[in-house]
């Protein structure tokens, strides 16, 4: 047995069922063993997209994704993807071909110092150097990318490695993982659950403040039991979007740069912020220095290092969101807050989502679409103002559901994330939100999608702009736009037709509900042009150096 | 302030660069970073000298934590430590002036290690401030040169 036969043992030993990737000349030795492999392999037409894949599969499988890249160009093709599995926190392994050790570091042929350029945005990475360290690497890498704070980890093998015979890994003997410095703390610490709780009992006016940790450690019934008990709203972040039902009543939705309005002044009139699984990042907090100034804030994340990384905390607990959750769960006793519930809702009364009616809108689609699938389908969005439309309107009730890239805000991600969504459920509905700037980014993964025949519905709304960054040049540059026209598109509909993709059309408010049902029942892939206004934009803002409640409305 | 880490590494290649990039990356102001083998050949020990505030401190020491390689972290500056360092001066010097280098090398407890017609080459080992006062104390002959290491550190007492 060689190296690439060990890999490819070793990672059918944890569970991998399939690769996303690319051949070339430095993983020659990885294909030919794919070809004797019970993994499937899915060629995609840009190692980007198969790292956004690897992505979108770990995050609709609930296991890490793996992509795989040839040296060089290859292994650079999947930096953006690398990072932006580190920003959200994706298990992930990428598996790289490195050009024989013999020419490392003499710039042979693709070579590329990718351990070098993936160390700030990876959360661990090896060079694998001998075929025999092969199984205890791999054991490790799936370890360290999907325990803790998951991310992920890339692995660099040498061609000669590849090609080394060594002992076959014994399928049923897995190597134990003994990483010294790397044991991360799941319990919280009793005693400050214990002051957690005391603040709960104690606040009139508290707020959870939810992100991606709650998805990531399946903590959704939980922290429902918590807010309906002692009848504590809930807001989420980007990342933790769907991760508390937004159609019950203690659901306030987005909060942030582009939260709701309710989400965002609860927040700002918050005596107490329990915030899970979250970072305080920059988007979900405005200016740090007026962010819920009136709170104490109680910050539970299993990664100790983001907390007090931007917020004072008050009272820090790190762990597992779901083991803290139960036991806050143990000392919780139900809670009323009538006051509270009563301004809340007078909130959302008098201060909701809004967009104008008087002609189509994203809006207006993703709303329709979220009433015809919620509950049943995936959706993965690409990056600017749908993305926002979509995690402000289609009101997402499942755990894990909405599939978005939220940290590094990569144009791109979505048909690749929403092809591996595909992948790890072939029989669910999968939705891709799109804006003609994004999908022009990786738009060659339809050929990945078609290959595949995955059954993707594709809704492009075509604003010919780039209208999250033409929005940012309204507010900050004085509406002086700046390259953001796309004045020449392609023609939408002969490119699905190239791709043999079902195609429609919505330019009217009264076909959208009728054109998207009719798309849905179509079997196969399609895809939903949607023209829409360029000079839309997405509200409610909150613009640079502004606190949450100093927030710009629709009106 | 300067806060002393003491840091337990795994014996790798690649932790210098990791302990390294992550200190540029996030903005931290490394003064010096001295890496070198353990009674352990396993493990390594890093002794950096960092500038910063408690909130800072606290966040690289978190920061280096979560580097997988990284086994241990001690922020020994409070505690009651021997920090050594170990410099090599070369300083000008002819027969008249020789002599008094030489007593001063003797405080000083430096030695004095290569001589040639108008210089002479001085080590040294002591805590940051020692060499700091022999250089100064040097400096009127005329430093050519010097070369210095960081500081190495050890927490005092039995263990």
């Amino acid at each position: 047995m060689n190296g690439a036969q060990a890999l490819l043992k070793c990672l059918e030993a944890n569970g991998v069922e399939m690769i996303f990737g690319y051949p070339g000349g430095s993983v020659l030795p990885i294909y030919d063993a794919l070809l004797d492999s019970p993994i499937r392999h899915i060629l995609v037409r840009c190692e980007q997209g198969a790292a956004h894949a690897a992505n979108g599969y770990a995050r609709a499988a609930g296991k890490p994704g793996v992509c795989l890249a040839t040296s060089g160009p290859g292994a650079t093709n999947l930096v953006t993807g690398i990072a932006n599995a580190y920003m959200d926190s994706i298990p992930m392994i990428a598996i790289t071909g490195q050009v024989p050790t013999s020419m490392v570091g003499t710039d042979a042929f693709q070579e590329v110092d990718i351990t070098g350029i993936t160390l700030p945005i990876t959360k661990h990475n090896y060079l694998v150097k001998d075929p025999a360290e092969i199984p205890r690497v791999v054991q490790e890498a799936f370890h360290i990318a999907s325990t803790g704070r998951p991310g992920p980890v890339l692995i660099d093998i040498p061609k000669d490695v590849l090609q080394a015979q060594c002992l076959c890994p014994d399928a049923d003997e897995k190597p134990v993982v003994d990483i010294k410095g790397y044991r991360p703390n799941v319990k919280g610490h009793p005693s400050q659950i214990k002051n957690a709780v005391k603040l709960i009992e104690a606040a009139k006016r508290p707020v959870l403040m939810i992100g991606g940790g709650i998805i990531h450690a399946q903590a959704s019934a939980e922290l429902f039991e918590l807010a309906t008990r002692a009848n504590i709203p809930v807001a989420t972040t980007l990342m933790g979007i769907g991760a508390f039902a937004e159609t019950h009543r203690l659901s306030l939705g987005l909060m942030g740069m582009h939260g709701t309005p309710y989400a965002n002044l609860a927040i700002s009139k918050a005596d107490l912020l329990i915030g899970i699984g979250v970072r305080f990042g920059d988007r979900a907090t405005g200016d740090v220095a007026k962010f819920a100034r009136d709170a104490k804030i109680v910050h539970v994340d299993i990664d100790p290092a983001e907390i007090g990384k931007n917020a004072d905390i008050d009272v820090p607990i790190v762990g597992d969101a779901r083991i803290v959750l139960k036991e806050f769960l143990k000392l919780t006793p139900p809670m009323e807050q009538t006051e509270w519930m009563d301004q809340i809702a007078a909130w959302k009364q008098n201060r909701p989502l809004k967009y104008r009616a008087d002609q189509l809108t994203a809006q207006q689609v993703i709303e329709t679409v979220g009433n015809l699938t919620r509950d049943k389908a995936w959706v993965a969005t690409d990056v600017g103002q749908h993305q926002i439309w979509t995690a402000l309107f289609y009101k997402f009730n499942r755990p894990g559901s909405f599939i978005t890239s939220a940290g590094l805000g990569t144009m791109g991600y979505g048909l690749p994330a929403a092809n591996g969504v595909q992948m790890a459920r072939p029989d669910d509905m999968v939705i891709l939100f799109t804006g003609d700037g994004s999908f022009q980014m990786q738009m060659q993964e339809l050929g990945t999608a078609r290959q595949e025949n995955l059954p993707l519905k594709i809704i492009l709304f075509n604003n010919h702009a780039l209208g999250m960054v033409r929005q940012l040049q309204h507010f900050y540059c004085g509406k002086r736009y700046s390259g953001v026209k796309m004045t020449f598109n392609p023609q939408f509909s002969s490119l699905a037709e190239a791709y043999g993709v079902q195609y429609y059309h919505i330019s009217r408010q009264d076909a959208v509900e009728s054109t998207l049902k009719e798309a849905f029942d179509h079997s196969g892939m399609v895809m939903v042009e949607v023209a829409v206004d360029e000079q839309e934009m997405v509200y409610p803002t909150v613009l640079g150096g502004k606190g949450l409640d100093e927030l710009i409305v629709c009106d | 302030m300067r806060h002393t880490l003491s840091v337990i590494v795994e014996n790798k290649p690649g932790i210098l660069t990791r302990v390294a990039g992550l200190f540029a990356r996030r903005g931290y102001n490394i003064e010096s970073l001295v890496v070198g083998e353990t009674e352990n050949p396993q493990v390594s020990r890093m002794t950096i000298v960092v500038d910063g505030d408690e909130k800072i401190i606290e966040q690289v020491t978190k920061q280096l934590h979560k580097l997988i390689e990284v086994i241990k972290i001690s922020d020994i500056t409070q505690e009651e430590s021997v920090h050594r360092e170990l410099i090599l001066v070369r300083v000008a010097a002819d027969a008249s002036t020789r002599g008094e280098i030489m007593q001063i090398c003797e405080i000083f407890r430096a030695s004095i290690v290569d001589l040639s017609r108008n210089s002479v080459m001085i080590q040294a080992t002591g805590d940051q401030k020692k060499i700091e006062a022999m250089l100064t104390t040097l400096r009127p002959f005329g430093i050519r040169e010097f070369a210095r290491t960081g500081r190495i550190s050890m927490v005092r007492g039995s263990k």
